[in-house]
């Protein structure tokens, strides 16, 4: 039991706590959106613990900085009210869900324990494995079109999100 | 050192959680949210795998840490576009309520 | 009989001149609605009939500067059926051969062909039916004489078949051809349908035919290919059950040449499948003349010589032709004398001189037979066109009964029908004398079983044909003209397009007896082989051994037939013309006989009692209420329809509630179970 191991449960089973927060929470939608936060911050130290360092900062900024603010900004501009509990009719539906999602999940885990090679040890990653030079370097040799492709896209959500959103001009 | 499949194991129970969350609950935001779950624990299994097969010959690759990078810009370009969505729809409908957005039928 | 032929390009052109302008007449009809105007079209038809009988005579000319023994032109144009292999080949090709009896067909085709699209073209301008189209009726008689002169000019069964139902397409076409009358119409299909019934009959004798000689591993659609197997051939036969006669097996060269004789009696209109001779009357006359006198009924007659190595081995099958063909000359002959449409006595004639020949085919006289089939193609052509002169004359009424006295009025028309009667009669020297006793003796001095009923038979039919065809001469053109006062007045002679074709019919109608003359008479006027017919056919048709004839026999039987023509020629002098009240008399007294014979032994009222109308019942009652519109439209077809309808409507519909919810439901599942299935859990 290394302490990377005890850190790995236990911001693993913070994700999973947060997680089931957000999705089960029906009362305040800003609750939910702060449940998400802690369930990207855990992720964050989880792959820093995978020693990705440049995409565990990234995600810390990018996803719990950004695009969670950008939740709640729609929520507190659209006021919104809580979410009411579904009829009794539709509890059954829920159910279905639910063991919808357990037999997804059992599928993976059962895979996970066919296959042998999850189960060895992971070789040892060289120093700067992770690290922004090496992303970089890869990024802009290998997959500069990606990079270009993306930029294309980021582009379009722009130009499409303002039109979206925009105020008809009476 | 990680063990791995608890790695894998943790992305799958996330992204369970994620497809409960999108198919069950009715707020909207809800829904883009757990997709957003969703996405992320994607990312987590690509981490992880990434970690198990580092080395190529000897060379160490970060494909996955790549593919990471582009799901996250993906990902922010998604929530952008469908917020706007979701705000026309409430200028419309004055909800977000995701029953009420019902005409793609017979 | 010749194995390798002469190259000679020209045999193509021989159907391949009338089948272009068919073409481009259809083409221009149906097409680009702009047809001819009726004189040229009906100009280009002549030409193209004119220049196949040039080119028939040119080879014609090729064939007789060959030896005796290698008399035979070919010419392969391409392979049109090409399959299987080894055992099992099929080769059928468009290929054709000209030897001695198929150089006489085609002459006697092209000639008659011509002179009867001359005619045509008089005839049709006085068409005063509503009908326009003289323009398709010249496409049809080329495309006609097209399909005809493929049957007689290709060198294997499978084209020939192709000519075969060519005729019989065109045939319904011509005969229904003023289709704005139903009767019409009905009458054409009648021809059709009668003929498919024989024409199943020669599909299954080729089949037989070429099963067992692929069997014995030569498989050969050709005539030459045939005859070259025929020894193997006569050891096969086939076992029926053994109820039946001459159980328990059948030899199979007997069994393919009755299948072959089925085919040919639809075509040629023998018993039982005669009846849609009379009823293809309702054509116009110069179809009755070409198709039904001329060359299409005689389709059947070339078709049993072409195949005469095959009968010659087969008596049993021979001996039914003649019988058949016996019975149906005497039958058709009785119902010939109590006709009233012109028309309808020269139709039951035909079937009574095909008759005739397919006796002489029988009992191994191919060469009387086809001497038979040239005469009978001038004088029954004559006789036609005669009687499509006549027909006009009368401004188209065709019952005898209101003719009359048409002797002084029709001055150019009188001698040649004359002379037409005179030759179908047997009065020498005219040609239908010679040809009609070689019939005679052929069957006196042959092999078939009861071969003196079958002369006995033949010899009353002349009898018979005499009264019934000086019955129509006297109805016709004698005594006292019985047609109402207007017509009468406007009587006189057709344009010359009409009556000149008529002259040079006549014409060879006396002088054809000559290149047939039987050695008797020959030796009578010091001529040494004077049947130059025969000799030129030899090489080409099978022999039969004969009993042997001497001349005094031939002399007296020829006596006896001019005897008993002068006694039905008495006979029809007398009733007609003396006492024409004595046939009204005995139409009363001997009633049940005179209406048995009006209504042809109403055997077309049996047919439609026991064939036609269960089969049409069965066909609509059962086939199409029930199982095509109940079974395959109402379960099958609608029945589906309905059903998917009915699941998409009732239920498949409700998969698409517009709730994003139940939708990313179902695409849950999907996801499950491809992954179940990828972790073998539903494999």
């Amino acid at each position: 039991m290394t302490v990377e191991t005890i850190l790995f449960y236990v911001f693993g089973i913070l994700a999973v706590v947060s997680a089931l927060g957000m999705v089960l929470n029906t009362r305040n939608t800003v609750a939910s959106a702060m449940s998400l936060v802690v369930t990207m911050v855990s992720l964050g130290a989880i792959y820093l613990l995978l020693e990705a360092y440049l995409v565990a900062v990234i995600q810390i900024m990018v996803y719990g900085g950004a695009i969670v603010v950008l939740f709640l900004f729609v929520v507190m501009l659209l006021n919104l009210s809580t979410d009411e509990f579904p009829p009794g009719r539709q509890r059954l539906i829920k159910f279905a869900f639910v063991i919808a999602g357990v037999v997804i999940l059992a599928q993976v885990l059962i895979a996970l324990e066919r296959d042998p090679l999850l189960a060895a040890q992971p070789a040892a990653v060289p120093n700067g494995f992770g690290g922004y030079r090496q992303v970089a370097a890869s990024l802009y040799t290998d997959y500069v079109l990606l990079v270009e492709m993306a930029s294309l896209l980021l582009l379009a959500a722009i130009v499409g999100a303002l039109i979206l959103a925009k105020r008809k001009i009476d | 050192m990680l063990p791995m499949d608890h790695v894998i194991a943790l992305s799958a129970i996330l992204f369970t959680i994620g497809v409960l969350g999108v198919a069950t609950r009715r707020n909207l935001i809800v829904m883009l949210m757990s997709i957003e779950l969703m996405l992320n624990a994607v990312n987590l299994a690509f981490v992880g795998f990434n970690r198990i097969w580092s080395q190529v010959e000897g060379m160490p690759v970060i494909d996955g840490q790549i593919f990471v990078l582009m799901v996250i810009a993906v990902a922010a370009a998604e929530v952008a576009v469908g917020l706007g969505i979701l705000l026309s729809l409430f200028r419309n409908r004055d909800s977000v309520n995701v029953e009420e957005v019902n005409l793609l039928k017979w | 009989m010749v194995d390798i032929g002469t190259e000679s390009d020209l045999l193509r052109w021989i159907p391949l001149l009338p089948l272009l302008v068919a073409t481009y007449h259809g083409i221009s009809i149906g097409l680009l609605r702009r047809p001819a105007p009726p004189r040229v079209a009906a100009l280009l038809s002549c030409a193209a009939v004119l220049a196949s009988f040039v080119l028939a005579c040119i080879a014609f000319r090729d064939l007789l500067a060959l030896p005796d023994d290698a008399r035979l032109l070919v010419d392969d144009v391409y392979t049109w059926i090409g399959a299987g292999i080894g055992s099992q080949a099929l080769s059928a090709e468009v290929s054709f051969q000209f030897d001695p009896l198929s150089a006489v067909m085609t002459l006697i085709v092209t000639f008659v062909g011509s002179m009867i699209h001359i005619y045509s073209i008089g005839y049709m301008e006085d068409d005063h039916r509503d009908d326009k189209g003289v323009q398709r009726f010249f496409c049809y008689l080329n495309l006609f004489t097209f399909a005809m002169l493929v049957l007689v000019l290709s060198d294997n069964l499978v084209l020939m078949f192709l000519g075969w139902e060519g005729v019989g397409l065109c045939s319904y076409l011509l005969i229904g051809f003023w289709y704005s009358d139903r009767f019409n119409a009905f009458c054409g299909s009648k021809a059709f349908i009668v003929n498919r019934i024989g024409d199943f009959g020669f599909l299954i004798g080729l089949f037989l035919l070429f099963g067992a000689l692929a069997d014995l591993g030569h498989p050969a659609v050709s005539f030459a290919g045939i005859r070259a197997q025929l020894d193997g051939l006569l050891q096969m036969s086939i076992a029926v059950p053994a109820w039946m006669p001459f159980a328990p097996d059948w030899k199979l060269v007997n069994v393919i040449g009755l299948c072959f004789f089925v085919g040919a009696c639809g075509k040629s209109a023998q018993i039982p499948l005669y009846v849609w001779l009379p009823d293809a009357m309702a054509g116009p006359t110069p179809v009755s003349a070409l198709i039904h006198a001329a060359t299409m009924v005689t389709a059947g007659v070339y078709m049993v010589c072409r195949l005469s190595f095959l009968y010659a081995v087969a008596p049993e099958a021979s001996a039914v032709i003649a019988w058949t063909g016996a019975i149906t000359a005497l039958v058709a002959a009785t119902i010939a004398i109590a006709q009233n449409d012109i028309k309808k006595v020269l139709a039951y004639s035909t079937v009574s001189q095909l008759g005739y020949m397919f006796l002489a085919a029988g009992c191994g006289g191919y060469t009387a037979a086809i001497f038979h089939l040239g005469t009978h193609a001038f004088f029954k052509a004559l006789l036609f066109l005669g009687a499509g002169a006549v027909i006009l004359a009368m401004h188209h009424e065709q019952d005898m009964q209101k003719m009359g006295g048409l002797w002084r009025r029709l001055r150019a028309t009188r001698w040649v029908f004359l002379i037409g009667v005179c030759t179908i009669a047997g009065f020498p020297p005219l040609s239908g004398f010679f040809s009609k006793d070689e019939i005679l003796v052929s069957a006196w001095a042959s092999q078939v079983p009861g071969h003196t009923w079958l002369y006995g038979i033949g010899l009353a039919t002349a009898g018979v044909t005499a009264f019934y065809m000086f019955r129509l001469w006297y109805l016709t053109f004698c005594g006292e003209c019985r047609a109402p006062a207007e017509v009468r007045s406007h009587i006189h002679d057709p344009n010359g397009f009409v009556v000149n074709p008529l002259r040079v019919l006549a014409f060879f109608s006396i002088v054809a007896g000559v290149a047939g003359l039987p050695q008797v008479w020959g030796d009578l006027i010091s001529i040494e082989d004077s049947n130059s017919l025969a000799n030129f056919l030899k090489p080409a048709l099978a022999a039969v051994e004969p009993h042997a004839i001497e001349h005094q026999t031939e002399l007296w039987m020829a006596f006896s037939a001019v005897a008993i023509a002068l006694l039905g020629t008495g006979a029809a002098w007398l009733l007609y013309l003396r006492r024409p009240r004595v046939p009204a008399w005995l139409a009363a007294h001997f009633s049940v006989v005179y209406r048995a014979l009006v209504n042809k032994y109403y055997v077309d009222e049996v047919y439609d009692a026991v064939f036609v109308r269960p089969l049409v019942a069965l066909s609509d009652r059962v086939l199409y209420r029930i199982v095509d519109a109940g079974w395959i439209d109402g379960i099958g077809v609608n029945g589906m329809a309905r059903s998917i309808r009915a699941f998409a409507a009732n239920g498949l519909k409700y998969a698409q509630s517009g709730l994003t919810q139940s939708y990313v439901f179902f695409m849950i599942v999907g996801a499950v179970a491809i992954v179940s299935y990828l972790l073998d859990w539903l494999r």
